[in-house]
């Protein structure tokens, strides 16, 4: 059979999915939201790739490269909070951040 | 001319103290104020003898200028000059000029003279305007006029609560009487069309037997109208329903007591029913009403005063009595009697009130009759005076003729006329004004027999125990007193001769034979209207027994105030219930109190608290923050600082926009 | 063409598989290794679509430094985790349901979408040329702006992530340069006299 591009579209709509899920069930561990959140952008780009590929653009591919990027970046920035974090209160649980309370 | 110079001195008297008066140096507005009177009172005599030498039947009109024109309604500024009007103007120039002289010194020793002359001064204007009105609106100007001047005068003392109550209770219940007397105006403008005098005196006999119809019910309109009017009277005059005002106003300085709630202000009302004599003598049920109050209100207040302590007070309510006295005449169509009793009456109540102030000065602002006694030696003029003023209020004279003081001639008068009505309320009011008389006659003599005679402090076993707690005066009288300064003595010489002699002098003009020629058109009598022939026809029995009663009522207060002094106590004793019933002047006041005032604060504090405070404030101001208030203490949980709380938000509300935008149709 | 679809399901379903063990599992490090599994499977879709510069991009930053990263931040700290997993059942039914709305409505949106007769005509193949070199070769001349930002977006993280974790130990002796250079003789030589044999 051929792999539409429908296929790929559905592929990325399910690890979208899947990152959503994985942010709400698991809102208690840092790492885990974090690691979802990657898989969301993997998603993002799996999405690019393919419209980018069905339509001979390679916009699409470029945009990914960026995103890739700043995915990156943010990835290691929030691991950097999350270490001096945890060297200032000595625990990751998220109950106890709750320093913004209004 | 001279009539507008009469009217409006008084009112640049009033504008000069008032904004150039100043309070270091008061003499000079005093002088100011109190010359233009003066000037005033002189060219009242004039005018007076003018008027009623003159033979000219008509009133002299002064036209001034034009106030309003709406419609049908025109309204002018006039000055309406006819033989009432003489006398009031007389009346009102000559106490008022006397009194001014005397506060100059009697109020030697107050921080604000000028404002006090400043207020007396206007007040002599509104009451002028009142009395020279042409129309019943510019008497209306008047009559509201002298009311504010009431008002300013009896709380001058403003720094005193029990002043500014009493001014305000002044001026409330003299505007439920107002509240009458403006809708009286506004149906006489209805019948007749006009506000002016002339047109409702033209108009008046065309509306004899005309119904009106009110509150469902036909009613005669000229009964309704002088019913309403005479409402006004009612409250101006503190006759019995509307009198509560005039005992508390005694707050006000001495001289205020004389002026206006003896002589002028409190007259107004008789005045007014004699001007509108045309439209009351022409409704008889009207002029009985107007008879029972004036007789209840002459046995009420004199059987009040037989057991007052503060010496104006006893004197206010006997001025309450007299002026329904001055009713009583009225009411049975002897409208020139009453009149001439306003007349003498202002002579010895203005007298009577100067003269008690002069006791208080000498007392040092004592007012307490029980720590007064044996002032006769030591302050023989005001003795003298105060003599002279309870002489004539009595009524002391020579039986069967018309000789006596001022009293005798005009107050006997009276109660000769009461007896010569006819009907029922007739006989009451005769059988009122005679006891009256009587105990006139008594709380006079006691007041004389409790302040001049005896020793000081002969009757300070009736203070109550805690004395020393009631000080709400200055020092009391230590020591022995003093006579007033001679500039308060001449106006006490004055009105003592005009009480010793008034009433023999005018006698002839006021109620005798020279009636006709005096009043002239004036005063309005119906043609069944024979009440002056039949009061010179009563038995003698009857002319004697107000000398009787005078007599009767001296010698019971000369056995209990100078025989027998621990009698009072005694009386009081037996009778408690009595005693106190007359002493808490019928229970008027707690009655109005319980009736008006407590649901009036109710009804206030309801519109307060809950209208203003709970709707309006609710729905507005305070209503909005509070509301604001709740609405973040919802939104506050939304912030509760967790951070995957947060990231859960942010993925709801990325889900909700996917949701909308996917069935909303993305546009 | 039965080969694509053949390696494309089996990318596919590992790669779905793997992500739903990184949300499930209950060791994180394990989570970790079934991330790096997902990308890796990711990265071989991308070359089934012909994007191999992105493929090979992916398992070098992804997979060598995100991952390891992870891998290294989960090690370090000293979590319980036990704890962490609480409240996973109490969301479920939620979380669930709106995760399963989302991915409903997307699916709905890729089954039913058509092209639009505006959009630009699918370019015609230009000459054959590696995946990066074309890549190069659209970077560097039409997107160099957003190139040269994405690099300056990678320096602040660099920065960022070495602020916020860099601690100055105590008792390290360094240099202070300006204090050095601003140095006086007034301060730092002294004169002294000495006498001949006599020593300091």
């Amino acid at each position: 059979m051929i792999i539409g591009l429908t296929d790929y579209l559905s592929l990325a709509a399910i690890l979208f999915t899947i990152g959503m899920a994985g942010i709400i069930l698991n809102h208690k561990n840092i790492i885990i939201i974090l690691m979802s959140v990657e898989l969301i952008l993997l998603s993002v780009n799996i999405n690019l790739v393919a419209f980018s590929t069905f339509s001979g653009d390679l916009t699409g591919q470029v945009f990914a490269l960026f995103i890739l990027t700043v995915a990156a970046a943010e990835a290691a920035i929030g691991l950097a909070i999350l270490v001096a974090y945890y060297r200032n209160r000595g625990s990751i649980a998220v109950a106890d951040i709750n320093a913004l309370k209004g | 001319m001279t009539y507008a110079i009469i009217v409006f001195l008084p009112l640049i008297g009033f504008l000069y103290a008032g904004l150039l008066g100043d309070n270091k140096q008061p003499r000079r507005a005093e002088l100011v104020t109190t010359a233009l009177l003066g000037i005033s009172c002189f060219l009242s005599w004039l005018a007076f003898f003018a008027v009623a030498l003159s033979s000219d039947p008509q009133a002299y009109i002064v036209p001034l200028g034009n106030w309003m024109s709406a419609g049908k309604l025109s309204v002018e500024w006039s000055l309406r000059i006819d033989m009432l009007t003489g006398v009031m103007l007389v009346v009102v120039t000559t106490v008022s000029f006397l009194v001014h002289m005397y506060s100059i010194g009697y109020m030697a020793e107050d921080e604000y003279p000028p404002r006090f002359f400043a207020y007396l001064s206007l007040f002599t204007f509104a009451m002028l305007a009142l009395v020279t009105a042409d129309n019943l609106v510019q008497l209306f100007f008047g009559w509201e006029g002298v009311g504010l001047a009431s008002y300013l005068l009896i709380g001058f003392w403003y720094k005193r609560p029990a002043a500014n109550a009493a001014a305000i209770k002044a001026f409330v219940v003299n505007r439920i009487g107002d509240f009458g007397f403006a809708l009286g105006i506004f149906l006489i403008f209805r019948l007749t069309g006009s506000v002016s005098l002339e047109a409702a005196r033209a108009a008046a006999p065309s509306l004899v037997g005309v119904n009106i119809h009110v509150f469902g019910m036909d009613a005669d309109a000229l009964t309704v109208a002088c019913l309403l009017l005479f409402m006004g009277a009612m409250g101006k005059s503190a006759q019995f329903l509307l009198h509560t005002w005039l005992p508390d106003a005694m707050e006000g300085p001495t001289p205020v007591s004389a002026l206006i709630h003896a002589a002028t202000m409190v007259t107004a009302g008789v005045f007014m029913v004699a001007r509108l004599s045309f439209l009351f003598d022409l409704s008889p049920v009207a002029l009985d009403f107007v008879l029972f109050i004036g007789a209840t209100t002459a046995f009420f207040a004199a059987t009040v005063g037989l057991v007052q302590n503060d010496i104006k007070r006893v004197i206010a309510y006997s001025t309450c009595s007299q002026l329904g006295y001055m009713f009583v005449a009225e009411g049975v169509g002897a409208y020139g009697a009453g009149i001439f009793h306003l007349f003498t009456h202002a002579f010895f109540k203005a007298l009577l009130f100067l003269g008690s102030g002069s006791v208080i000065l000498a007392m040092h602002h004592e007012q307490d009759m029980r720590r007064m006694g044996g002032l006769k030696d030591e302050i023989p003029f005001t003795f003298w005076a105060m003599m002279i003023g309870t002489l004539a209020l009595t009524g002391v004279g020579l039986p069967f003729t018309t000789l006596g003081f001022g009293g005798y001639v005009s107050k006997d008068a009276i109660i000769e006329a009461s007896y010569a009505a006819h009907g029922y309320i007739g006989a009451y009011a005769f059988f009122c004004v005679v006891i009256a008389a009587a105990l006139t006659a008594f709380y006079s003599w006691r007041l004389m027999f409790m302040t001049f005679y005896g020793r000081r402090g002969d009757w300070a076993h009736a203070l109550p125990h805690d004395a020393h707690g009631e000080a709400h005066h200055d020092d009391h009288g230590h020591g022995p007193a003093h006579e007033s300064p001679r500039v308060m003595l001449i106006p006490l010489a004055g009105l003592a001769f005009g009480a010793t002699f008034a009433g023999v002098f005018f006698r002839h003009w006021f109620i005798g034979g020279g009636f006709e020629g005096f009043w002239k058109q004036s005063i309005f009598l119906a043609s069944d209207n024979k009440i002056l022939e039949r009061m010179e026809q009563v038995p003698w029995l009857v002319s004697l027994s107000p000398f009787l009663m005078m007599v009767v009522g001296f010698l019971i207060a000369y056995y209990m105030y100078v025989v027998n002094k621990a009698a009072p106590a005694a009386l009081a004793r037996a009778n408690p219930l009595l005693y106190r019933f007359l002493l808490n002047k019928w229970y008027f006041d707690e009655l109005y109190d319980f009736l008006f005032v407590r649901p009036a604060f109710w009804i206030g504090r309801a519109f307060w608290k809950g209208g203003d405070g709970a709707v309006i404030d609710g729905f507005g101001p305070d209503g909005i923050s509070a509301r604001v208030l709740d609405a973040t203490r919802y939104a506050v949980r939304l912030q509760t600082g967790y951070v995957y709380h947060y990231a859960f938000a942010m993925l709801l509300g990325v889900a909700a926009l996917a949701t909308w935008y996917l069935f909303g149709g993305l546009r | 063409m039965v080969a694509q679809a053949f390696f494309f399901w089996i990318f596919a379903t590992v790669l779905v598989a793997s992500g739903l063990a990184v949300i499930l599992a209950r060791n994180p490090v394990h989570s970790v290794l079934f991330l790096i599994l997902a990308f890796v499977n990711a990265s071989g879709l991308f070359v089934l679509m012909g994007a191999e510069f992105l493929a090979m991009i992916l398992i070098i930053v992804y997979v060598g430094a995100v991952a390891v990263l992870f891998l290294f931040v989960v090690m370090l700290l000293d979590v319980d985790f036990a704890q962490l997993k609480q409240g996973f059942v109490q969301y479920l039914p939620i979380g669930g349901l709106i995760s399963i709305c989302v991915g409903l409505e997307l699916w709905y949106v890729t089954a039913g979408w058509t092209r639009s007769p505006h959009a630009a005509p699918a370019a015609a193949p230009t000459a054959l040329v590696g995946n990066t070199k074309a890549l190069g070769l659209v970077i560097y001349t039409h997107y160099a702006y957003f190139f040269e930002a994405a690099g300056l977006i990678l320096l602040t993280a660099m920065i960022g992530a070495i602020v916020l974790t860099l601690r100055h130990k105590v008792g390290v002796k360094r240099q202070d340069i300006s204090a050095q250079v601003a140095r006086t003789p007034a301060t730092a030589v002294e004169l002294r006299k000495v006498a001949s044999r006599a020593g300091l």
